[in-house]
């Protein structure tokens, strides 16, 4: 029998049609949407005179544009106003399930999905965001999609797509203290740049992979946009149906049994082949933090900005643009450098186990005073769980201010945006010019580094704290 | 919704050869705020055309009536990140109706041909003689030619050929979009999916 690979077996068992020399009628399982990428779908739907052909595989969360104070109340802003009781009201003209603001299960689309057991291995799911890819964590096919592609998926559950070449990443051995997955994402990308995953979908795999919690898992699958991959993920073990055991969608009894025995099935032959494979070596992997302009441009933090020596042309013309922008010279060490904003939060890591990591470590301690810190729960679940555990007074006692769950100061679409020349160092996924707010210089990194930086006001390895 | 049919196209151009340009930079997204599709195009490229105040960047390549036209020549990862579509809606509405570029982020380009603005890939090389051609001469027209797959340098006749598939280049070429194609076959798919 042929070697195939956990994303062949899953692509190749939701293909409805090939199209000669054309794309696949790629069929979805699971589609999630949201408040700022699904208005005009709808209305699309209307100009055509056609509804919802399978409303109960969609599922809907305002996350984008809310406000992260205040939710109990009308939202002030207009245009995020109108935007989410427009999604308010196409779910309820199609009967689509909505996890609306305030309700148990609201959150950020990529939170609330794995939490309520919607995302299950084998699936395939899709979404108006890119960072879709988070769900690939479970053994699932997951990716954005544009708004063109969320009227496909309402109007007839399918999208047309071109399979994406493979490709395996493995990391191996034990990560250092200190270390987080999303170390490993960030050293990744600087590896192989923003764009070197570009036309692939990629299996993360080895020994320092499969040691990772769930959570874990989805902050690296998460950010394989981020080196241009269609998505990331992981074959399901006995992490994932751990996780999954028990949670609200999941199945149940005898179903659950049968799930997991197929569940099973889904993993990379041996001897199936990639179109490329690369292998990481966990030793190598130090805490990371970016310096530039695209997820790519990132260095252990010990490290230095890199020179331009050997650049020319475009390729070094937007590189200084790039620095430029941030205030940071080529050649100079990054350590030490003045911040002013901390953000703990997004699809990347606004989990529990992040929360937890950020509370462990500034426990006793004051953030600096020149530092404002934010921290913005990925879900009402989340939110929950961090009080329960004792974790808000852990981190109010910090100074960190705790805000309501959504996708906040990582994309700046509501107020949390940082002012025009700040430095914040955060936990999100983008460091785009602008993406905090116009003019706001974004450092990404774990949420053990925000943590230090919180505390010293200045970038600093989480290693040299405390003895952490 | 179905778009311009999409056939030859001789137009100037518009150079932008700035590398890794995200989909933040082609439109903010406190500028996504809308729930209809018109009017993106004044938000396109924002931060870079415009200041705090709103007045425009004179250094920026939009606000240098130099250039025109309904191609952007793009550098390499043009429209990565984000899968906003309202990037597309944004080129589209301002007046592009092709982008050229060496590499294209994926989400992005398939939002292009959704939306009926053609992304022609091109080598690193022919980039390079497009950026030069168009500093030489701001109005130098380039030819882009679906049917045939072509784009050339009409005042040198530099040509090259470029990749796209037969459905998406039918498509385009008839103003047909994917929707069109999967309601024209839904028996198969409720057939497919009564099965799952």
């Amino acid at each position: 029998m042929e070697k195939t690979t956990l994303f062949d077996k899953i692509w190749d068992a939701h293909v409805v049609k090939s199209v000669p020399a054309g794309p696949d009628v790629f069929f979805i399982d699971k589609h999630f949407i949201h408040e700022v990428t699904s208005p005009v779908a709808f209305l699309n739907l209307e100009k055509r005179g056609i509804g919802v052909k399978y409303p109960h595989r969609t599922i809907a969360t305002p996350d984008h544009n809310v406000p992260t104070v205040d939710q109990d109340q009308t939202i002030k802003d207009k245009l995020s106003r109108m935007q989410v009781e427009k999604l308010r009201q196409n779910c309820a003209k199609y009967g689509i399930e909505l996890h609306d603001l305030g309700s148990a299960h609201h959150g950020i689309v990529h939170v609330i999905g794995p939490e309520l057991g919607v995302t299950q291995p084998g699936m395939t799911i899709v979404c108006g965001d890119s960072h879709t890819s988070t769900h690939g964590a479970f053994g699932a096919i997951a990716f954005g999609i544009g708004t063109s592609e969320v009227e496909m998926v309402l109007a007839t559950q399918c999208i047309m797509q071109s399979k994406a070449k493979k490709m395996r990443i493995s990391v191996e051995g034990t990560l250092g203290k200190g270390v987080t997955s999303k170390d490993i994402i960030l050293y990744i990308i600087s590896k192989i740049s923003a764009a070197g995953a570009t036309g692939y979908f990629v299996e993360y795999a080895g020994s320092a992979i499969q040691s990772l919690s769930m959570e874990a898992r989805m902050t690296i699958c998460n950010m394989s946009i981020e080196m241009g991959a269609r998505g990331g993920l992981i074959a399901p073990d006995e992490t994932t149906f751990a996780y999954l055991k028990g949670k609200e969608y999941a199945p149940k009894g005898e179903a659950w049994d049968q799930a997991v025995a197929h569940w099973k099935t889904l993993k990379t032959d041996d001897g199936a082949i990639f179109d490329k494979e690369l292998v990481f070596q966990a030793a190598d992997i130090e805490p990371m933090i970016t310096y530039g302009t695209n997820p790519g441009m990132g260095i252990k933090i010990n490290g230095n900005i890199p020179s331009t020596q050997g650049m020319e042309g475009s390729n070094k013309t937007s590189y200084l643009k790039s620095l430029d922008y941030m205030g940071f010279a080529p050649g100079e060490p990054i350590l030490g450098k003045s911040v002013d904003y901390v953000f703990v939060g997004s699809c990347t890591n606004g989990r529990i186990e992040d929360i937890r990591a950020v509370a462990q470590f500034v426990k006793g301690h004051k953030k600096a005073d020149s530092i404002t810190a934010w921290i913005v729960p990925g879900s009402r679940e989340v939110e929950k769980q961090a009080q329960a555990e004792g974790l808000v007074a852990i981190l109010e006692e910090a100074g960190f201010e705790l805000r309501q769950p959504g996708c906040s100061a990582c994309l700046a679409m509501n107020d949390d945006k940082i002012p025009a020349g700040k430095y914040a160092v955060s936990t999100s996924n983008r460091n785009f010019e602008g993406r905090q707010g116009p003019g706001a210089r974004t450092l990404l990194a774990s949420p053990l580094t925000v943590a230090a930086v919180a505390i010293t006001g200045r970038i600093t390895d989480p290693r040299e704290v405390f003895g952490n | 919704m179905a778009y311009d049919k999409f056939t030859i196209l001789k137009s100037t151009t518009v150079p932008l050869p700035t590398e890794n340009v995200d989909t933040d930079q082609i439109i903010p997204a406190r500028f996504l705020k809308a729930t209809e599709r018109e009017g993106f195009g004044d938000n396109l490229f924002r931060d870079w055309r415009y200041d705090a105040a709103g007045t425009p960047k004179s250094d920026f390549v939009l606000n240098d009536p130099t250039y025109n036209g309904k191609i952007l020549v793009a550098g390499k990862n043009f429209g990565s990140g984000s899968s906003r579509e309202h990037a597309v809606w944004a080129l589209y509405d301002y007046g592009f109706r092709c982008v050229v570029s060496s590499f294209f982020a994926d989400i992005f380009k398939n939002n292009c041909l959704n939306i009926g603005v053609l992304p022609v890939t091109v080598t690193p090389d022919f980039a390079e003689k497009l950026f030069s051609a168009i500093a030489a001469d701001p109005q130098t027209v380039v030819e882009v030619n679906l049917p045939q797959q072509t784009i050339t340098l009409l005042a040198t006749g530099d040509a090259e050929s470029f990749d796209i598939n037969e459905y998406k280049k039918d498509n385009m070429q008839h103003g047909f979009d994917d929707i069109d194609y999967l309601i024209n076959i839904a028996p198969e798919i409720e057939a497919f999916a009564s099965k799952r």
